[in-house]
């Protein structure tokens, strides 16, 4: 059977390449040969679904999922915004998870050894679930810059990772989203992998004012957009088979 | 039934970005070396309940220098034993499988470089209009440091070899050798079946990896 919509295709022109020897690492980890292109199937439509029950009431709230004897040290922030999909519709009901270093660039995990402490009341991941909208919205510290080899001196401009489903496997979609007004942003690798200039500036988190909580909290705000889809057009699209 | 709104133009995707060496953080925080959340999503998906033949999938995932990498995000997808997926958009006539999602997530171990899934063989799956049945397939999505955007590749069964002569996708695969990277062999430890899928990204032994 086809699918009753397919995504649009992905494209590849606003995406960063595979291979990118500006970000060294890329070299040895992109494939040589092109990507073979498959039309959607059932296997490309379909993905995960996630509910509210399996989550935690904390689990989008930064400052407190990993407090231990205080609240985390930093500048706190909320950051929202919306997930859409290429047609401008709200991406409803989907996993968003999010990850970062702590005020000082330093990761909680067993890998980094930057020398920034640990910030013991300060975990560094969140997850939640899009509303009926598309829109979510998490409070965090934001994260300090940080060192990573590449070329020698190599630096980081502050960033929160995110990872987003869709409602089809073939959306699925890891990126990082950047701080407005960061004077790294212009020097960073991988930003630089991104081939198009107005597809790098979209991920650059905006200062947001309006939703800041005054004498407690700044905000930004940023928006997804996940691949857009089309239904099946003069297609037997009921009697599957 | 309330009208189709009007849409001014395309919004163009957001862009990928690596996933980074720590994604485990976020993604998988045991693994990072942290309890946070009460529930975390697994890589062992064959829970009580679930109907079919309890199967391993494990593998490698290599760089272009033959080295194993340790730090790779890897995530499934598949149908039930049935052949269906637990998503709306799947109306086959079939049964579904409430207690089975569908979905796993793992990373590669930090020193063996191991990644390892406990699932459920899956059915074959209607092909698009007018192509054959799709042979049971499990689909894999790859994120990890040095890699821009996640890579997509399929894994099929050895011991299906007629339903995956038939299969629509594998043979469109121009290479008949290609198509081999793309099938994993079977073998049994202690009374356990397991699949081997080993991932090449890069050179002599390539993986295809598709654009969907």
């Amino acid at each position: 059977m086809t699918p009753e919509y397919e995504f649009h295709q992905r494209d590849r022109d606003i995406h960063p390449p595979a291979l990118t020897p500006v970000y060294k690492t890329s070299v040895l980890r992109s494939p040589r040969i092109p990507l073979f292109s498959l039309q959607n199937s059932l296997s490309e439509v379909t993905g995960p679904a996630f509910s509210h029950d399996e989550l935690g009431p904390l689990d989008n709230d930064l400052v407190l999922n990993y407090a231990r004897d205080g609240k985390p040290i930093g500048e706190q922030t909320i950051v929202h915004g919306h997930v859409l999909d290429g047609n401008g519709r709200p991406v409803r009901n989907t996993l968003v998870e999010v990850w970062q270093a702590n005020a000082g660039g330093r990761y909680r995990h067993r890998n980094d050894t930057y020398i920034a402490p640990i910030d013991p009341n300060f975990g560094g991941c969140g997850r939640m679930l899009t509303d009926d909208n598309g829109y979510y919205f998490f409070r965090t510290v934001k994260p300090g810059a940080y060192p990573f080899r590449n070329r020698v001196n190599s630096w980081r401009p502050a960033h929160i990772h995110f990872s987003v489903f869709g409602s089809g496997f073939a959306q699925r979609l890891i990126t990082q989203m950047y701080f407005e007004g960061d004077p790294l942003i212009p020097h960073d690798s991988i930003i630089a992998t991104i081939p198009d200039k107005s597809a790098a500036e979209r991920l650059i988190a905006r200062l947001d004012l309006n939703a800041s909580l005054p004498l407690e909290c700044l905000a930004y705000r940023f928006d997804i957009v996940l691949r857009g889809s089309r239904q099946t057009l003069f297609e037997n699209k009921l009697q599957g088979g | 039934m309330t009208p189709t709104p009007f849409i001014p133009s395309y919004l163009p995707e957001t862009a990928s970005q690596t996933a980074g060496p720590y994604v485990h953080i976020g993604l998988i925080p045991k693994q990072a070396g942290f309890e946070i959340f009460e529930n975390n999503f697994s890589g062992d998906i064959a829970g009580p309940g679930v109907a079919g033949e309890r199967i391993i999938i494990e593998g490698r995932i290599f760089d272009g220098a033959g080295h194993v990498t340790k730090d790779v995000l890897v995530e499934t997808w598949q149908a039930n034993a049935a052949g269906r997926y637990n998503h709306p958009s799947d109306t086959q006539d079939k049964a579904l499988d409430q207690r089975f999602r569908g979905w796993a997530r793992t990373g590669t171990d930090f020193v063996t470089g191991l990644y390892t899934i406990h699932t459920i063989k899956p059915g074959s799956v209607a092909g698009r209009k007018g192509r054959k049945i799709m042979a049971p397939h499990i689909s894999f999505w790859l994120a990890s440091r040095g890699i821009n955007v996640g890579l997509a590749t399929r894994m099929y069964f050895c011991d299906e070899e007629a339903a995956n002569s038939e299969d629509p996708v594998l043979n469109i695969i121009e290479q008949p050798e290609r198509r081999k990277t793309l099938i994993a062999p079977r073998s049994e430890r202690d009374g356990a079946t397991v699949y081997t899928f080993d991932i090449h990204l890069q050179g002599d032994r390539e993986t295809v990896f598709f654009d969907i």
